[in-house]
């Protein structure tokens, strides 16, 4: 453990990301303290201003301010990714263990399953789901939950079948030991590390796909602040204003390569072989 | 009183090459209090056997036979009745205590799982007991010990631990599969005399290929060979007349007795020869060792043999 903070704090990419991703969490929280504009107010009066003194960021089509709205959006895109992914790592691991663990015929029909999901591209199969489900931000994330699970069940298949082997899982079934407990208190405890990586790294498309089925009009419906919705108003005015689409595409940006950056770091403070190869290196 | 009485047991496994036949017609008898050795070499099948006895191998491995606990057949038993048995009537002592324990759970921990598993002690008594169990097995200043990780131990602690985990509910019989492996000499000879010390009132199964470690604690000595017992006798029988020539090879392959290997190496467990199954490297081989297969026979009180030189006198 002390192995791996040190680790981690060496990558300084990965301490940056970590740095914007805890930005971006207080600018969630204190978006109601930080914002200089109610962000769905609008003021026909100053509509598609440049950024001024008054609009830092400028206004958008119905002359709403678009910081605040990006300030007040950042909710929006974290929510989403951590319920998401929350909810996406739960069903995964759990039916991952229940593959990992049992084998035999509930293995084949998860694990089929999985890559019966596969097979579609993800962003294909969750826009499917979210037009028969309807417009609404609930059912965009059930969308991208159905697609989102099968990675974290097959990362956690293959680590229980390997944690699985080990002598002690086999000593607690000689004491005694049934398999819940020894899933629970043995296996779960040695092979959940993969998961977390998985799930950091498992945010930025998330996001993404939640902000492209908003833009596409699926997400989020007006007048809600969401950076995905933005960037599909501020199409029609790209070329008189902008910066209608281009601050929402960076705050996007942003927030996609953070959780990447910290991503690949968990991954390599985390991963015995990518340690080696460095050190080698 | 017979404690454990198996009966007949054989063990196979399929796999891609062929069905392994690990275990093949097997008797044993223990005594309450009994210690008894199971030696062989690598690759014989006494761990089968031993895991056999704690139902712990793999569901689809092929089990036929009888291993009767106390008046029960286990292999009749239900997965939930059998999980009462293991740890709380029959424990198990693994091989390789560095991977047998849990790499993120303290030493205590793992201890007091066994104890609460089976007399659902609330934490801090289980807890409480573990550190006793650690004192039992002559770890210094247990109650420290006990609240660290299993890699801050040396392999004869970590071994140690693994002797408490397994004494941790009290258990009738202890299966002890090679609790000396990978120790050097003088770490070994503690272990071994503390494993005397601990289960002097409990039968104990001791698996392993030393025998000066068998000799030590075993009263009877079962020798094992390409997946059935081939002779079985008191200890100081077995050291003063070895009759089985694979018994006598294997004396005779120990440092000071001089250092004599056997002759060519263990037969597959998937392709085993005909008739006697060691007669390919035996010296005393005769025809009938090829074609027939010997069954066990008792040549004096105690001591059984499966060979054709100790039948045919007797028959």
């Amino acid at each position: 453990m002390a192995d791996f903070v040190s680790q981690f704090r060496e990558n300084r990419t990965a301490l940056v990301g970590a740095a914007v991703i805890l930005l971006l969490v207080l600018v969630a929280i204190f978006a109601p303290q930080l914002a200089p504009h109610n962000p769905i107010k609008a003021s026909l009066g100053d509509r598609l201003s440049a950024p001024s003194e008054k609009y830092p960021l400028g206004t958008d089509h119905l002359g709403r301010c678009v910081l605040s709205r990006l300030l007040y959006g950042a909710r929006i895109s974290l929510a989403v990714g951590v319920v998401v992914v929350g909810v996406a790592a739960a069903v995964g691991v759990a039916l991952g263990i229940i593959s990992g663990f049992y084998g035999g015929v509930l293995d084949e029909i998860i694990m089929r399953l999985v890559d019966a999901m596969l097979a579609f591209p993800s962003i294909f199969l969750a826009l499917a789901i979210a037009g028969t489900l309807g417009p609404g931000l609930g059912n965009v994330m059930i969308a991208i939950i159905v697609v989102e699970w099968t990675r974290y069940a097959r990362v956690m298949r293959g680590s229980i079948l390997s944690v699985k082997e080990n002598y002690y899982v086999e000593a607690a079934r000689a004491l005694g030991a049934s398999d819940f407990y020894v899933v629970t208190q043995h296996i779960l405890p040695n092979a959940i590390a993969p998961i977390i990586v998985v799930a950091t790294l498992g945010m930025a498309p998330v996001i993404l796909a939640a902000t492209s089925l908003s833009f596409l009009g699926l997400g989020v419906q007006p007048p809600t602040p969401e950076w995905g919705m933005m960037l599909n108003d501020g199409r029609l005015f790209m070329r008189r204003a902008p910066h209608l689409t281009t601050f929402p595409g960076v705050a996007i940006m942003i927030t996609i390569l953070a959780f990447n950056l910290l991503g690949d770091g968990l991954r390599d403070a985390l991963d015995p072989r990518a340690r080696t190869e460095k050190e080698l290196r | 009183m017979t404690l454990l009485g198996v009966r007949n047991l054989r063990v196979h496994f399929p796999t891609e090459e062929g069905l392994v036949k690990a275990v093949n017609t097997v008797d044993l008898e223990m005594k309450g209090r009994e210690k008894l050795g199971l030696i062989g070499e690598t690759g014989c099948g006494k761990t089968v056997l031993g895991m056999c006895i704690m139902r712990l191998l793999q569901p689809n491995t092929e089990v036929a036979g009888e291993i009767w606990y106390k008046g029960r057949d286990l292999l009749r038993l239900s997965e939930g009745e059998m999980r009462k048995v293991r740890g709380r009537e029959i424990a198990m002592i693994l091989q390789n205590p560095a991977t047998s324990l849990n790499p993120v759970l303290r030493v205590g921990e793992q201890i007091a799982e066994a104890i609460r598993l089976h007399q659902g002690l609330d934490k801090r008594t289980a807890w409480a007991r573990a550190v006793e169990e650690l004192e039992a097995v002559k770890i210094a200043s247990a109650e420290e010990r006990a609240k660290e990780y299993p890699h801050q131990f040396s392999g004869g602690m970590q071994e140690r631990a693994m002797i408490a985990m397994g004494l941790a509910c009290d258990p009738a019989l202890i299966i002890a599969d090679e609790p000396t492996k990978g120790l050097d000499v003088k770490i070994k000879m503690q272990v071994v005399r503390l494993l005397k010390e601990v289960v002097r009132e409990k039968a104990m199964l001791f698996i392993t290929h030393d025998l000066g470690a068998a000799a030590e604690i075993c009263d009877r000595i079962a020798v094992m060979y390409a997946g059935e017992i081939v002779e079985c006798a008191e200890t100081s029988e077995i050291f003063r007349n070895p009759l089985h020539p694979y018994t006598q090879g294997f004396l005779n392959s120990l440092p000071n007795r001089g250092l004599k290997p056997i002759p060519g190496v263990s037969p597959s467990l998937i392709d085993i020869p005909s008739g006697c199954r060691f007669h390919q490297r035996c010296d005393c081989a005769t025809e009938i060792c090829e074609e027939e297969h010997s069954e066990m026979v008792e040549v004096k009180e105690g001591h059984f043999v499966r060979c054709f030189l100790f039948g045919e006198k007797d028959a």
